[in-house]
């Protein structure tokens, strides 16, 4: 039988509306890390149901120190005011997600992808996706400590995005840091909007 | 021995929701809901288990991802057990959701938001 909440977890209740960005990104590059620093609350996990088989697929010999993998979606959330709360949901990145993408990406604002500059190529199958959805996206570079540093114009360039696509770098541990990314993700969606 | 044709976990949450795999309210994973309080006689377990869960909420709201969690179960799942509960008169959206794509108001409101937080 699950129990009560605690106060402290409810929203507040003159929320009136709430908005929804999603945190993508390729296995391992920080998703989870970046949702927690943002959000008020410890980052939630929820699962769901796939088949046993994709989930021995995954590719844990890149990062061999995480002896687990995303199989759902961490989410956390933040109150932007009395009556407005953004929720930021870190997905994975991987085709076989689609159903889940998709029911993730309808009524999002934008998506931010994070990417590890040690391997770029990863993000490709999730740009992919994102433009097939036509969602709207910013790139930040989660600029993991010991990782080379490329030109922002380099990476631009390696991960062939158009040439209006903000492209960052930021520091998922740190919450100013990836508020910033949030900022540069949104004023984009905000110019991208025809005006009335 | 014969062995089971099917995961029962697999199985379950279809049953959970009578067979069905889409809410009859537009209830999204980030849906915030608020609950009634009070008993409610006639109601099955799954639906007592998620009114349980707002027993200390003080008027406060849930998001549909934080209830599929805190449930442990399957956010499509959760959606079509809120919006059970939405028909019943047992829990309300905190908005109306009815566009595919926000209206540009929304992502004003975000910026603002972030800009005064960061």
């Amino acid at each position: 039988m699950a129990s009560a909440l605690t106060p402290d977890r409810f929203v507040a209740p003159t929320v009136t509306a709430t908005a929804k960005i999603v945190v993508a990104g390729a296995f391992g590059v920080g998703k989870t890390t970046f949702v927690g620093s943002v959000s008020e609350v410890p980052p939630v996990h929820m699962e769901e149901t796939i088949t046993r088989a994709s989930a021995l697929v995954d590719d844990l010999a890149r990062t061999p120190q995480k002896s687990t993998t995303t199989v759902g979606v961490d989410f956390g959330r933040k109150h932007l005011g009395d009556d407005l709360v953004l929720y930021l949901f870190g997905t994975p990145g991987q085709a076989r997600f689609r159903f889940l993408w998709e029911e993730l990406l309808v009524g999002a604002l934008g998506a931010l992808v994070l990417v590890d500059p040690r391997d770029l190529d990863a993000s490709h199958e999730i740009l992919a996706l994102l433009e097939e959805a036509e969602v709207a996206y910013a790139v930040a570079v989660n600029q993991f400590d010991g990782a080379p540093r490329y030109p922002l114009a380099e990476i631009h360039e390696a991960l062939a995005l158009e040439g209006h696509t903000p492209l960052s770098v930021c520091d998922a541990r740190e919450r100013a840091s990836c508020m910033q990314a949030l900022i540069q993700l949104t004023e984009y969606l905000a110019r991208l909007e025809p005006r009335p | 021995m014969s062995r089971p044709r099917q995961d029962p976990d697999l199985v379950r949450p279809y049953v959970r929701t009578g067979g069905r795999t889409r809410p009859s309210t537009d209830v999204r994973l980030e849906s915030v809901v608020f609950a009634a309080t009070g008993t409610h006689p006639g109601l099955n377990a799954d639906g007592r288990r998620l009114l349980a869960l707002f027993a200390g909420a003080r008027g406060g709201g849930l998001a549909v991802a934080e209830i599929a969690s805190e449930l442990a179960l399957p956010p499509s799942t959760t959606r079509i057990l809120v919006a059970d509960l939405i028909g019943l008169g047992l829990m309300t959206l905190a908005q109306a959701q009815d566009a595919d794509r926000p209206p540009v108001s929304l992502i004003e409101r975000v910026l603002h938001g972030l800009r005064a937080h960061a």
